[in-house]
């Protein structure tokens, strides 16, 4: 279970969001949508401290944290048990395909290196990019390096994989084979949070969708129910425009 | 004006050659203690660990503001008056130990720089899997860091070959000492320094092919 409790993030005298609470069950995926600007990718980032959370609680399995007291160790073990797929893929450029997925085994898990690259290349089989496991990140096209990003998370093997608009970045042509790799991963029941704009992405594969404003969780439903009967005068506004860009 | 002597020149190349390995291997020393340093001292600077930020700081100003020939005099000649356990450094060791310390300098700067210039998503990256601070300087940035660094490091090695030659104002019979010697038997300057000139010059060409080739293979990871 993933809980975030009374989270709260600022930058200067800006408050992000405050007071943020939000649940999700083993194996529950999580759609968050709303308009630029609102806070979604920084709480994102405050679930694996990328950003240090100003106030809250943050638990997620067994390890439960004060966010204003963390330790080291904690933030560390918080971070193992969390994996992050970014925007700009942010693969690490001195490695190859297959070092990128291995490289947090290796290091991080402490797996002996035979029994690593071995569980690499099964994660490079299951992204349909084993024959790029001797590839580097500048020879792949946006798709396939979203790919590895989202295969690198996998083998962290996290209780909770965490994509900050994944396809943002993307080539048009490239986005469908990244969303196409998540569904999979959907299918497996893998527990995830996704900030996105992709909404038909959200219609199929969200168990919930959060949508957010300002700062606040406005909203939260299973998309057919949010989509089709939004509650909130700002949920309604945000789907009118962002369904009627869609269409156009 | 008289003609040059060839042979005699022909005859000084076997003799100079002989020296060129203790050349090479203070430059050697120098370069792999420098690189340790100026990486300690780099990732210091960066990282702005207190109090060590602030010697790196006073370390650097010293070795890049002094001559390095009057380092060098300092610490073969001027040291060991004071710290009397130094007396028994020798001209080798004083060289190697001025050019490490001297070099540094310059080299730290150039990798904080390379290090700085790191794509922060990177970094990123290797904190969100678990990764250390430590861990990720290791594995992620310092490897991509050296890579920038490269050229500007291999620039200050050659450079460190020919600074060698302050050897012997040490009393070390280097490259540079041992022309010196034989010019001083022979009454001819020109010939022996141009012999030597020559050696440095065909050593430096040859590190830069290497250099090139190094820079290739660094790159090959970045091409599309």
């Amino acid at each position: 279970m993933i809980e975030l409790k009374g989270i709260r993030k600022q930058f200067g005298d800006h408050v992000v969001f405050d007071d943020i609470d939000l649940t999700l069950e083993r194996g529950e995926i999580i759609v968050i949508v709303g308009p630029s600007g609102t806070g979604k990718s920084t709480l994102l980032r405050c679930i694996n401290f990328l950003e240090t959370p100003d106030a809250g609680h943050l638990t997620v399995g067994d390890l439960n944290l004060d966010t204003t007291h963390a330790t080291r160790e904690q933030i560390l073990a918080l971070r193992r048990r969390t994996a992050f797929v970014f925007q700009n893929y942010a693969l690490f450029a001195n490695k190859t395909a297959l070092q990128n997925v291995a490289e947090g085994m290796i290091v991080v898990d402490r797996v002996p290196k035979a029994k690593a690259y071995a569980r690499a290349r099964e994660i490079l089989e299951r992204i349909g990019l084993a024959d790029k496991a001797d590839a580097y990140p500048a020879s792949l096209s946006g798709g396939q390096q979203q790919r590895v990003g989202i295969g690198r998370a996998m083998a962290a093997n996290a209780d909770v994989i965490l994509f900050d608009e994944p396809t943002s970045s993307l080539d048009p042509q490239w986005v469908e084979e990244v969303l196409g790799l998540m569904k999979q991963l959907a299918a497996e029941h893998q527990t995830m949070i996704v900030v996105t704009h992709e909404m038909q992405f959200a219609r199929e594969v969200a168990d919930r969708v959060v949508f957010m404003d300002q700062g606040r969780i406005i909203e939260q439903a299973p998309p057919a129910e949010l989509f089709s009967q939004p509650k909130d005068e700002r949920t309604q506004q945000f789907l009118r425009k962002i369904l009627a860009a869609n269409v156009g | 004006m008289h003609a040059l002597d060839f042979d005699y020149m022909l005859g000084l190349v076997p003799i100079l050659l002989s020296y060129l390995p203790l050349t090479l291997e203070m430059a050697a020393a120098g370069m792999a203690c420098a690189l340790v340093l100026a990486c300690l001292l780099a990732v210091i600077r960066v990282t702005r660990i207190p109090g060590l930020n602030a010697f790196a700081l006073l370390f650097i100003s010293f070795f890049r503001g002094t001559p390095l020939l009057v380092q060098l005099f300092l610490f073969y000649y001027g040291l060991p008056q004071v710290l009397s356990f130094l007396v028994a450094i020798n001209g080798i060791s004083a060289t190697i130990l001025g050019l490490t310390l001297h070099f540094s300098a310059y080299m730290a700067e150039s990798i904080r720089a390379a290090i700085v210039g790191i794509d922060r998503s990177q970094t990123e990256a290797a904190l969100s899997i678990g990764m250390t601070r430590a861990q990720l300087m290791r594995r992620i940035v310092l490897p991509q860091a050296t890579r920038v660094a490269t050229p500007t490091l291999m620039n200050y090695f050659i450079d460190m070959i020919k600074s060698t030659s302050l050897a012997f104002t040490l009393g070390v019979t280097e490259l540079m000492g041992a022309t010196q010697k034989e010019a001083a038997s022979s009454f001819l300057y020109f010939e022996a320094f141009l012999v030597v000139a020559v050696i440095y010059w065909i050593v430096v060409e040859a590190l830069s092919w290497v250099q090139k080739w190094l820079e290739k293979r660094l790159n090959r990871a970045y091409q599309r």
